[in-house]
């Protein structure tokens, strides 16, 4: 059973009515609890737990220091193409924007690499827009040997693929697999994501589990926060996290917290969460999976980001472009989306030293495949 | 009175072993070390990156103490294997310490790949101490592989609750030959002065330290812990009675 069976029986409860009913006894009750079941994962999510911020946040900070340390891991990403045949609303790579597309040659995706690189950083994540014509697994699985030479973990933010093709870039060397569901909301979903491959909802949304069956080390999900009610969306993203933490246990599981940012086109966001809101979001998944990497990136704004660095955050993005070859001068003009935080990764290591945080560049080096059968010995 | 640990040939008179991970900065290791006066320190090879100086934790452990690096991250037999040659490559020396975990949300180490990865990694010439769920038929199934000790957990990593696992640990103290080393879990120093009191050759420790407020001076107060629990092992504690002594003993008429 996949996950969407799942998201389809959490329908039944009516979450609005469950929202309303929360009392602060209630909050401060699941607040105390040392495992926390999806029920006080949503009563954490609550309108009445709005005035618990500060003890969710004293437990959110006890959490991270017990399982992570006082540890922050960097990656940066890398944009190799904007080729798409999707039309997001939200999204400036949509097919409907006419401008002139670009795919990184393998040579200027080393080139970008050895940027990256040189920063100090040692996990980078690929992203692509959505076009099998332009840019065809067989690119991918190019870039991810390429990349390896460079980084000690490659990971893709790129179209949902099969089983057997993440197979496959996991023999190249790949070590993780970003997907966001973008939304939980499946009327929402359609609306937004109106035609393309993108428009299969049931698709995208076991993208992460067939990564998983596949052997990737790690995976990250997340839904866009903006595009539905943030409560909701926000309980989804724990119950899928959960869903995969339960089914893959050997898997590192990571969620990210994304804000919707201004991108081409004339789409507004109908939901947008206010920054207490954002931390509340942080705080509630934090609580209710204390193992879990929490990601956020440079969509948010510096003092933001570095105020939440210990309340729940353990990967943050530095340097980030997000225009198709965007670290060198012969960079694409269109971002997907604007970011908030431009720091260099120098000053992303130095803040988090004034905090008293290690920054970490390498929390994993990818292995050879082709081992022996260590079984086979006995 | 000489009470040196000996694993694998070399003898070691400090019985606190260092773990490495969750520290704010490795320039706290220095300190620890020194002011624990620990002598082995073990690193998760994952994390050392030999390109980068500042951040390559070997760098920042001095050269009389035994670097164990260990095989975090590790899922399987085979990676830990991998992982365990990788360091030898890189001239972290002979000891390793074998964690294979597939679960992540507990971090509970798998003892089957645990065995297998024992088994090669001690055919191959490695002092290995193997990281474990206490266990004594498995812990006699690594010992007959090779291991150079056990290292049970006392609960799980990370988790700073103790000695949860101590009739399963105390089974294995009593009928182990080799050193049974209590890794993970222990939170507070007086959590080790109790492995080490039960007779544990050594502890080791990590978040307990790296996460205190100053982890230097709990890194001695550790030290301390456990010279206390050792000593008081060796000085033989008295038995424990639930009930005071009858001043008039029940059987006195017999006398």
């Amino acid at each position: 059973m996949g996950f969407y069976t799942l998201l389809e029986q959490s329908k039944t409860t009516d979450l609005n009515q469950f929202l309303g009913s929360v009392t602060e006894r209630d909050v401060a009750c699941s607040i105390g609890k040392s495992r926390l079941s999806a029920r006080d994962f949503l009563t954490l999510l609550a309108p009445a737990a709005e005035g618990f911020l500060e003890q969710m946040a004293g437990r959110a900070r006890a959490l991270t220091l017990q399982h992570f340390g006082r540890v922050v891991f960097l990656y940066a990403p890398l944009y190799v193409a904007d080729y798409c045949e999707n039309s997001c609303l939200y999204c400036s790579f949509s097919a409907t924007h006419g401008y002139l597309r670009r795919r990184l040659t393998l040579p200027e995706v080393a080139e970008q690499a050895q940027v990256l690189a040189g920063m100090g950083l040692k996990a980078v994540l690929l992203l692509t827009g959505e076009s099998r014509r332009h840019t065809p697994v067989s690119y991918l699985r190019d870039c991810v040997r390429l990349l390896q030479k460079y980084f000690s973990s490659v990971s893709l933010e790129v179209y949902p693929l099969q089983e057997d093709e993440y197979r496959g870039l996991v023999a190249c060397g790949l070590d993780g697999v970003t997907v966001y569901q973008e939304v939980y909301n499946e009327t929402v979903y359609n609306s937004v994501h109106p035609q393309g491959p993108k428009a299969d909802f049931h698709y995208r949304l076991e993208t992460a589990e067939r990564a998983c069956r596949a052997g990737v080390r790690t995976v990250n999900i997340g839904a866009l926060l903006g595009l539905d009610d943030w409560r909701r969306e926000a309980f989804s993203t724990g119950l899928h996290a959960q869903y995969l933490q339960d089914s893959f246990p050997a898997v590192e599981l990571g969620v990210s917290v994304p804000r919707i940012q201004p991108h081409l086109g004339s789409y507004t966001p109908p939901a947008p969460l206010t920054d207490r809101e954002l931390v509340q979001v942080i705080l509630a998944l934090r609580l209710f999976l204390p193992r879990a990497g929490i990601t956020l990136s440079t969509r948010e704004r510096p003092a933001l980001r570095d105020a939440l660095v210990g309340l729940g955050i353990t990967r943050m993005s530095a340097c980030s472009s997000t225009m198709v070859g965007g670290y060198t001068a012969n960079g694409s003009r269109v971002a997907q989306f604007d970011i908030s935080d431009g720091r260099s990764v120098e000053e992303i290591r130095q803040m988090l030293k004034i905090s008293g945080y290690q920054p970490v560049a390498q929390d994993w080096h990818t292995l050879p495949q082709g081992q022996e059968d260590i079984h086979d010995r006995q | 009175m000489m009470d040196d640990l000996v694993i694998g040939g070399q003898p070691i008179s400090n019985r606190l072993f260092l773990g490495t991970g969750k520290f704010s900065s490795y320039d706290l290791i220095p300190g620890v070390i020194s002011n624990s006066g620990a002598q082995v320190v073990t690193v998760a090879l994952r994390r050392v990156d030999p390109g980068m100086a500042s951040e390559n934790m070997l760098n920042f452990i001095p050269e009389n103490c035994i670097v164990m690096p260990n095989t975090s991250g590790a899922r399987t037999a085979a990676e830990a294997v991998q992982i365990a040659r990788l360091a030898r490559a890189m001239g972290c020396g002979n000891w390793i310490k074998i964690e294979v975990i597939s679960d992540n949300k507990y971090l509970l180490p798998d003892n089957e790949e645990t065995i297998l990865a024992t088994r090669t990694l001690a055919a191959e010439g490695f002092i290995v101490l193997p990281y474990m769920n206490p266990d004594l038929t498995a812990a006699r199934k690594m010992l007959d592989c090779g291991a150079a000790a056990v290292m049970p957990l006392g609960s799980p990593i990370g988790t700073n609750r103790g000695l949860k696992t101590r009739e399963l640990v105390q089974i294995m103290i009593d009928e182990l030959a080799a050193p049974v080393i209590v890794d993970a879990g222990l939170g507070k120093p007086s959590d080790a002065a109790e492995a080490m009191e039960m007779g544990a050759a050594a502890v080791l420790v990590n978040t307990a330290i790296a996460t205190a407020e100053d982890p230097v001076k709990m890194a001695e107060a550790f030290s301390l812990a456990v010279r206390a629990g050792r000593m008081a092992h060796l000085a033989g504690p008295g038995a424990q009675s639930a009930l005071a002594s009858a001043s008039s003993p029940l059987t006195g008429f017999l006398f």
